[in-house]
Parts: C-alpha cells; sequence; structure tokens
C-alpha cells in the first residue's frame, strides 16, 4: 500500500515491467531490418513461459514423489480439481464475478472521484492549502483501519466493500494527477487565457489532455491497489469472492483451493493490466 | 529544417487578394479595426525594499490599420506593455481602452502570437488554428476559415500534422494563423520571429506583411530587431530602462518611418533611422 513507486508525472511507461510487450517500448532494430531476438513477439511469448512452466514442473515432480507431503501442498492437478469442483457447483463463476464486480465499481468510483479532487488541489492554490493536508493524513492511514469503521457505518454489505476499494483506488490517481496539474506548462494555460479559454473550457481543452500520460499511470497504479484493497475486505467479511475462498479454505484447512484462488487472482489482476494497458496506448497515440 | 521555401513564398501572396475578397462578401461581421488607447500607463511590481518600477507614465495611440514596432533594451517593459494591452496583466496606473470601452481581462477583440508558437502538442495544426476561433462560430463555418488561414500562411500541406512534426517556422506560422483566427482588431506580437533562423524571419516578416494586406488589423510587435522594426512598422516607439533612469517615463522616442510598404531593407533613410535608434539603445557605431 505503499504509494513511493509512483512515477514521474513525465512517465509514460507501463506501471508494471511485466508487462512490456504492451508497453511502449522501442524495439532495437538489427543491421537486417528485423528487430533483435528478443524483441520478436513469438520469442518473448515463449521466453515468458519459460519459468510458470519451470516452477508447474518442480512443483508436479515434488508432490507426485511426495518429497513434500499433500496436506502442506497439493499438487498441480489437485488444485484444477478443485476448481473444476467448485465450478461444477457453479460456485468459482459466482465467486469471480462477484470479485470482478466489486474491484471494476471501486476502481470506476475511487479513480473518478480520485481525478475530480486531484482538479481542485491541482489547479487551485485555495483548494491545494484547504484540503492537502487532510488528505496526506488520510493517505497515512492503512487500508485494514478503515474495515471496522466501514462494516459498522456500512453493513457487511456490496458498500462497504466497494468504499473500501474505492479508497485505494483514489488515492494513486490523486496524488499522481493533482502533481502533473502543478506543473503543467504555465505558457499553454497562458496561451488558452488569451483565446478566451476559461473555468471549465479550460480543463477540457488544456489541463487534462496535458496530464494524459499521468492519468493513466495512475489509473495502472489505482487498479493493482484495488486488487490489493478487494483482498483485504474480503478476507474480512465477507460470504463470497476470491477473498472468501481463501479465508474459508483457511479454516478448513483446504490448500488447494487457497493455491486455486490464488492462481486467479495472479490472472485475473494480469488480464485487468493488459485491458488497461491496451487503453493506455490508444490515449497515448492520441494525447501523448 | 528549411520548409518547402517557394511554396512558403508564393503562395500567401497568390492567396491574400482572393481572400480579401472572400472576407468582404462573406464576414460583414469583421469590423473595422479600431484603435487602442494608453492614458498614462504604469506598472510596478513588488521587489525587496521598494516596489520596482517597470513602466511609467505610457501614452500611446494606436490607430486603425496601423503596425507599431516597440524596442528597448531589455528590461524596458517592452513585453509587460504588450501583455497590458493583452489584458494578461493589469496595470498599476492609468487605463487602457480598446475602442470604446476599458480593457477588462482579456478581450476577444484582441490576439497574441508569442516567441514560442505555444501549440497544444497533442492537436494538429488546424485544430491549434481553430482554437482562435471566436466563442459560437459554426462548425463548417469554422473548418472554413481555418482551411483559409492555413492557405494563407502556406500550410495547408501541414494540417494534419502535430507540432513536433514541424519546423520552428511552420509552428511559429501556425500559431500566427490561430491569432488571426478570430479576426482581431488588434494583433499583438511578442518577438514572434525572435526565435527563428535568420532566412525564415525574414520570410516571417514579409507574410506578415502581406497577411496585413489581406486583413488589416492593427498591429503592435515587440521586438528587439531594429530593422524588422523599421521594415514592418508604421512607427517605432522606442522605450528606455527606467532601471538606469528613474524618473523620466517610459517612452524614449517615438519615430515615423517615412516610405510606404513593402520598403527597401537597403533603403538610405531606413540605414539613417537605424543608427538612430541603436544609439538610443545605446549601441555605438
Amino acid at each position: 500500500m505503499s504509494l513511493e513507486s509512483i512515477p514521474l508525472p513525465t512517465s509514460t511507461g507501463p506501471a508494471t515491467p511485466e508487462s512490456a510487450p504492451t508497453g511502449p517500448r522501442t524495439s532495437a532494430l538489427t543491421e537486417s531490418g528485423r528487430p533483435a531476438l528478443w524483441d520478436r513477439t513469438g520469442v518473448r511469448l515463449a521466453l515468458g513461459a519459460v519459468l510458470p512452466l519451470v516452477i508447474l514442473a518442480a512443483w508436479q515432480i515434488v508432490t507426485a514423489t511426495g518429497l513434500v507431503p499433500a496436506y502442506r501442498l497439493p499438487g498441480p492437478l489437485a488444485v484444477v480439481q478443485a476448481g473444476a469442483e467448485l465450478a461444477e457447483r457453479g460456485e468459482l463463476g459466482l465467486h469471480i464475478a462477484i470479485s470482478v464486480q466489486r474491484v471494476l465499481l471501486g476502481f470506476a468510483i475511487g479513480s473518478l472521484a480520485g481525478l475530480a479532487v486531484a482538479a481542485v488541489v491541482g489547479l487551485s492554490r485555495a483548494g491545494d492549502a484547504l484540503l492537502n493536508p487532510t488528505l496526506a493524513a488520510l493517505r497515512a492511514v492503512p487500508s485494514l483501519a478503515w474495515v471496522p469503521l466501514l462494516i459498522l457505518w456500512l453493513q457487511i454489505g456490496e458498500e462497504s466493500k466497494v468504499t473500501l476499494i474505492a479508497i485505494g483506488a483514489f488515492f494513486p490517481v490523486f496524488t499522481t494527477v493533482a502533481s502533473a496539474l502543478r506543473h503543467i506548462d504555465p505558457h499553454l494555460v497562458e496561451a488558452g487565457r488569451c483565446f478566451g479559454l476559461r473555468g471549465w473550457s479550460l480543463f477540457r481543452t488544456i489541463q487534462l489532455p496535458a496530464v494524459v500520460p499521468s492519468v493513466v499511470s495512475g489509473l495502472r497504479l489505482a487498479l493493482a491497489q484495488a486488487w490489493l484493497f478487494l483482498v483485504a475486505a474480503e478476507l474480512i467479511a465477507s460470504s463470497m469472492g476470491l477473498g472468501f475462498i481463501l479465508n474459508d479454505s483457511q479454516q478448513n484447512g483446504r490448500v488447494d483451493r487457497i493455491l486455486l484462488a490464488i492462481v486467479l487472482l495472479a490472472l485475473l489482476g494480469s488480464l485487468t493490466n493488459a485491458l488497461l494497458g491496451l487503453v493506455e496506448k490508444k490515449l497515448l497515440a492520441r494525447w501523448a | 529544417m528549411i520548409e518547402d521555401m517557394t511554396s512558403t513564398l508564393d503562395a500567401p501572396s497568390s492567396n491574400a487578394g482572393g481572400l480579401r475578397d472572400r472576407g468582404a462578401a462573406s464576414a460583414p461581421a469583421h469590423p473595422q479595426s479600431h484603435e487602442v488607447r494608453l492614458d498614462a500607463v504604469g506598472r510596478s511590481f513588488p521587489a525587496a525594499g521598494a516596489r520596482q518600477v517597470v513602466l511609467r507614465e505610457v501614452d500611446l495611440d494606436l490607430t486603425a490599420g496601423e503596425i507599431v514596432a516597440v524596442v528597448g533594451p531589455s528590461g524596458c517593459g517592452k513585453s509587460t506593455l504588450l501583455r497590458l494591452i493583452a489584458g494578461l496583466d493589469r496595470p498599476s496606473a492609468g487605463e487602457i481602452r480598446i475602442g470604446d470601452t476599458p480593457l477588462r481581462g482579456t478581450d476577444p477583440r484582441t490576439a497574441v502570437a508569442f516567441q514560442e508558437p505555444r501549440l497544444l502538442p497533442w492537436r494538429t495544426l488546424e485544430h491549434n488554428v481553430a482554437l482562435g476561433l471566436p466563442r459560437g462560430t459554426g462548425r463548417r463555418e469554422g473548418r472554413e476559415r481555418v482551411r483559409e488561414l492555413l492557405q494563407l500562411v502556406g500550410l495547408e500541406h501541414a494540417a494534419t500534422q502535430r507540432p513536433r512534426e514541424v519546423s520552428g517556422g511552420m509552428a511559429q506560422r501556425a500559431s500566427l494563423a490561430r491569432a488571426l483566427a478570430r479576426s482581431p482588431e488588434v494583433l499583438l506580437l511578442d518577438e514572434p520571429f525572435g526565435a527563428l533562423d535568420a532566412l525564415t524571419r525574414l520570410r516571417m516578416q514579409d507574410l506578415l506583411l502581406e497577411i496585413h494586406a489581406a486583413e488589416p488589423t492593427t498591429v503592435l510587435v515587440v521586438t528587439h530587431d531594429v530593422e524588422e522594426a523599421l521594415y514592418l512598422a508604421d512607427r517605432v516607439l522606442l522605450l528606455r530602462s527606467l532601471l538606469e533612469d528613474s524618473s523620466s517615463g517610459s517612452i524614449a522616442r517615438t519615430v515615423e518611418v517615412p516610405g510606404d510598404r513593402p520598403r527597401d531593407r537597403a533603403d538610405r533613410t531606413l540605414a539613417d533611422l537605424r543608427v538612430e535608434l541603436l544609439e538610443g539603445l545605446g549601441v555605438h557605431g
């Protein structure tokens, strides 16, 4: 939940290095005009798959040979079976759907609110002086500290979880965008004022487009935070979702289901991040 | 860096006449250029200890359609003067009127082109020019006007390019077209060609005169180039730096430039005036 990794406002690169194939990286060309070996798509995909396959093989070997007892680490097949079993009962889809819905809702609400507050703080000195100290203090509150309060206020329904995720998504967007808005080229803003742009039209025409790269990197950090806060919310109080599977399986000693939930979180996180990467590519081509 | 030179030099002059005709026929709203009046205008900034006076007692009348150049040593407040008339800054003393009304903030009747093009990097040149259109311009009308202006400044071939894809001279021409898009009564140019190479600068000066012939607005141009001032302007204002002389007004001299435009750059009288003005700037030959 540390915000130290927030990139500079000018950074247009992907927030996570593992997404390099979708990121705007310039490929080195060899003398023959073909991309260098390490930059070819096929080679990259194959190389990226090496480590997971090695881990999978090692996992299979240590479990099949009985090196690690099954109650500590079930084999890969057992995990797949656990998934199939849950899917047969129609529960797996439900758990995934509810978690994805919470993340997307919280992410959308949190980043929109982050954008709006960033505009107030980044564009007006009064807003900065008024809100910044409070927001800095709120940001310092560890995520789990909100849980008891949210549960008392909003009960153990969807609202408390979505709110917690929205809090998580709010700060990355707020921090990167507010700082980027403070550093917009004053020449451009002055030119806009010269041509009669004020308030909302100035924001829409000049200030917002100028910070699109920062908005994008803020969104990527916010998405990662949203998944983090999802698990925090579901671990503590829920009857559905991937976090619930984790918590429930811990109490029942179902290591296979714990592993299943972890793998699913990894896949879903990568998938949403990749989708956001596509949006990023489009936005940066248009506005950067 | 050097863009298609022949088209730059020929295209605007052949289009200028056409634009004037169209302007008269299709835009009756385009008003006669108003005059600008500065009455004892002063500007001072708070500094350590006392207030630092940058401009004092500037009286100035710009007649409609006139080109006035402002020259002076650096720090004499010539850019401040332009920013005051643009409404980007407020005078600490005196009053500025445009037409019959006192100036309050930026005014739709004025337009500015800066030393840097200040184009929005994410917009194509044509969309950058469109930014200058008056509020409430119809979509089709606006597109038509942008096309005319791009032709006027010889950029029709680069309409869909982004600012970082074109040369400094082309960007500066787009900036000029953007300022012209609102059909300003007063065109304010802050060292508009200062950052360009010598050859491009000469061509831009001719372009400015062609534009002025096609759409005769009042022009105030701040420059550090005495020759440029004498080539372009009807009148040249020489400002003095108040750092050295703290009691008198800012305007040291006003020089009426003789002869009709386009002028011969090698003209004898201009050469004499140049020496005079340079002496006024403290440069002795």
